[in-house]
């Protein structure tokens, strides 16, 4: 089997003996309807309303979404517009909290008979990937295609994030009931617990849970980034080639996030929705790192504060990881469903970007096999034909070309406006 | 508070930037340069710096005057000029090598866009540019060691090898042995006579993950062994001429050669055939120059056809152009 290329990165995994720090329910949080990848959500509160924990403040009709539930109980202060990230306009409800955090009559465990049932819960617990890529699960759990293998994303490969690394060590009875849950509900016969070999602990304490049970396989990946790109983890897990144009189910393969199995388990038991999340605050500008649990809609400078961050100082905002995380304009976002982490910076120095000298370490680098370099040169001259053979659709922007690139030229991202030009079916 | 910065993805880089590639190769070629000057002597040193200040001479006034961001901190123009010197005798006059900087910076390298875009390897050109407009000035060699220096006119061991018994008598000069020919002690350009020390920057650049070993052997790999098949003395021709200056140092030069392994491999192998054919057909006892320079011209092509394989990719549809 080919071995796939990658970079070695600092891990820089500070937070790794950090427990999870619950953090105070804020005074106020402001919870976007539209947190996972799919159509945004419509209120279904007013302002004024009242509102309690775990109760659905957003629903859609379309199928790619998920619903949003508040954290907090409190009354709606604003519904306002708002611009995410990742720049989609959607509306925003502010709830004032009253501290009193009354649990909603709506939070109690779904009853489930049939695989039609369970999908219908995890889609009424508004889960979606916590990995970070914010797929929405019930969607994923629901393929058309036979699946024979589930993948549980324990890579963690970003540097500084060690969100789900806390999942591993705090809750790993749940994430093992999990997993039998999933292949219980979905009828598939093995999983495979694939966790890069930079979390020794983790794999040691899995290994020993699933040492009786031969339908779960705990394997290490190599430590290079990146591990957790769902078409390298199917690739090292199961030697299986997604290809073009196809999705993991297609190859038999459903991949799901560590955290996002944990919870989902957690969610059939108590009922209680995605209302909060484990992040990692952490970056040269925060004094005191920390993986920290928050409700959804807390303020990312409450979090900062919390974590004795240097406010003034921070130059650069990331939410997520150093590698695919967004770098953020506003201190004052909210967090959501798929804050895995949250970096502050306090340098950025703008270099120039200067010609390519054709080294090839992009090339060498790519995990996919793409060749940067030549898209580079292709997307300078709008070759549509040539960007079509080199195949930058595939490109998963994972950063590893731009973060190699000597002279700097900001290869990932002209990946990215390249595939724009190429006309979908 | 300071205004948040927004910029794409990733947030972060490695250290490797142009200029510590470029330092790099210049260390590395420091022991061959250094054995320059013990078997040339001192004039090796101005003959440098004239190249070298030339080089970045030029790279200054074109960067100005196209009007476009200097560039001469990158350093590539320093390897050029270092580059250069080591293609040219010890005795060439002054204002040839600055000819010959000309070439390298302003024809080859600047006019076709500056780093990374020019199609051949500017140092290899500005070699070949004098050697046809100053046949006599590129041709006299020295014997090393300081042997009266600038009197006797040293014929290259490639010459020598040619030569018979007589005619090697008549000039008072004897084929150089493997270990001459290894360490150094024989007559050709600066840069080229001492295998060992070429070897050394060769290998340390291939430690630093600098270049890619893959064109280096292939290149020798094959002369080597179409000299043996051909009844030639492969070690000789190996060991000869600008062989190891070719492949370590001008095989490897990014813009002008293939990017991916495999790309690497026939651009090494065709080089070691031209310098094959032109040493055992041609008249010219040297080829290595011209072999590189050819390959120079057929890089595009190779690289068409050695693309990386993408993972999960179907087939390219065909191209109706």
């Amino acid at each position: 089997m080919k071995k796939l290329n990658g970079i070695k990165l600092k891990h820089r995994k500070n937070t790794e003996n950090s427990s999870t720090v619950v953090f105070p329910v804020p005074g106020k949080v402001r919870i976007p309807m539209s947190m996972t990848m799919g159509a945004p959500c419509q209120p279904l509160v007013k302002v004024g309303d009242e509102v309690k924990v775990g109760q659905k403040i957003g629903d859609t009709d379309a199928a790619f979404s998920a619903p949003v539930h508040s954290g907090v109980s409190g009354k709606v202060t604003a519904i306002t517009d708002y611009r995410n990230a990742m720049g989609v306009v959607c509306k925003m409800v502010e709830i004032e909290t009253d501290g009193a955090q009354t649990v909603s009559d709506e939070v109690k465990p779904p009853v489930v008979t049939d695989k039609e049932s369970f999908i219908k819960a995890v889609r009424e617990s508004g889960a979606c990937g916590l990995g970070g890529a914010g797929f929405p699960t019930h969607i994923k759990l629901n393929p058309k295609t036979e699946i024979d293998t589930l993948i549980i994303n324990a890579a963690e490969c970003e540097p500084y994030i060690t969100a789900d690394y806390r999942e591993m060590m705090e809750n790993p009875e749940d994430i093992i009931n999990g997993i039998n849950m999933l292949k219980t509900q979905l009828g598939i016969k093995r999983a495979k617990l694939a966790i890069e070999a930079n979390k020794p602990e983790a794999i040691k304490n899995f290994t020993a849970m699933a040492e009786n049970d031969d339908t779960i396989d705990i394997i290490t990946l190599p430590s290079s980034y990146p591990q957790g790109a769902e078409k390298v983890i199917i690739y090292n897990s199961t030697g299986r080639i997604v290809n073009e144009g196809e999705l993991p189910a297609d190859s038999g393969v459903i991949v799901i996030n560590v955290s996002t199995i944990a919870f989902l388990y957690r969610y059939m038991q108590t009922g209680m929705p995605l209302v909060t999340r484990r992040l990692t605050i952490d970056g040269n500008a925060v004094g005191e790192p920390k993986n920290v649990q928050a409700v959804i809609g807390t303020s990312f400078r409450e979090l900062l504060e919390f974590c004795k961050a240097d406010i003034d100082s921070i130059k650069k905002l990331i939410a997520g990881g150093p590698m695919m995380g967004m770098s953020v304009p506003d201190i004052d976002m909210p967090v959501v469903k798929t804050s895995n982490a949250l970096l502050a910076i306090n340098h950025y120095d703008e270099r120039r970007t200067s010609n390519c000298i054709r080294c090839g370490r992009c090339v060498r680098v790519c995990p996919l096999g793409l060749m940067p370099a030549d898209i580079d040169r292709a997307y300078k001259i709008r070759n549509i034909e040539e960007l079509k053979q080199l195949k930058v659709l595939l490109c998963m922007n994972c950063g590893s070309c731009t973060y190699v690139c000597p002279a700097n030229r900001k290869l990932a991202e002209t990946n990215q406006l390249a595939k724009s030009l190429i006309p979908r079916k | 508070m300071n205004k948040l910065i927004v910029s794409p993805s990733p947030h972060d880089e490695n250290y490797v930037k142009t200029s510590t590639i470029m330092l790099n190769v210049i260390i590395a070629l420091l022991p061959a340069w250094g054995a320059a000057i013990y078997f040339f002597g001192l004039r090796v040193i101005p003959l440098t710096a004239v190249c070298i200040g030339s080089c970045i001479f030029f790279e200054y006034i074109c960067r100005l005057l196209m009007k476009r961001d200097n560039t001469i901190t990158d350093l590539s123009a320093v390897v050029t000029g270092l580059i250069l010197a080591m293609n040219l005798p010890v005795t060439l006059p002054y204002w040839m090598a600055v000819i010959g900087s000309f070439v390298a910076i302003v024809i080859v390298k600047q006019l076709f866009g500056g780093l990374g875009q020019n199609f051949a390897n500017p140092a290899i050109t500005a070699r070949i540019v004098l050697m046809v407009s100053f046949p006599a000035a590129m041709t006299h060699w020295v014997l090393p060691l300081g042997e009266k220096v600038d009197a006797v006119s040293a014929a290259t061991p490639l010459v020598l090898k040619g030569m018979t018994d007589d005619k090697l008598n008549e000039i008072g000069q004897s084929v150089p042995s493997y270990l001459d020919l290894f360490l150094g002690k024989t007559g050709g350009c600066l840069g080229e006579v001492s295998a060992l020390a070429l070897l050394i920057g060769g290998l340390y650049l291939a430690a630093r993950k600098i270049i890619s070993l893959a064109a280096p052997v292939s290149f020798i790999g094959s002369l080597f062994l179409l000299s043996w098949i051909a009844g030639e003395d492969p070690l000789y021709q190996i060991l000869a001429g600008g062989v190891f200056l070719g492949a370590f140092f001008m095989s490897t030069d990014y813009a002008t050669t293939p990017i991916t392994t495999k790309g690497k491999i026939v651009f090494g192998l065709g080089c070691g055939i031209i310098t094959f054919v032109i040493r055992h057909f041609g008249s010219y006892p040297e080829g290595v120059s011209f072999s590189i320079l050819l390959m120079n011209v057929l890089t595009p092509y190779i690289e068409q056809l050695t693309r990386t394989k993408v993972l999960g990719a179907k087939e390219a549809e065909k191209n109706e152009g």
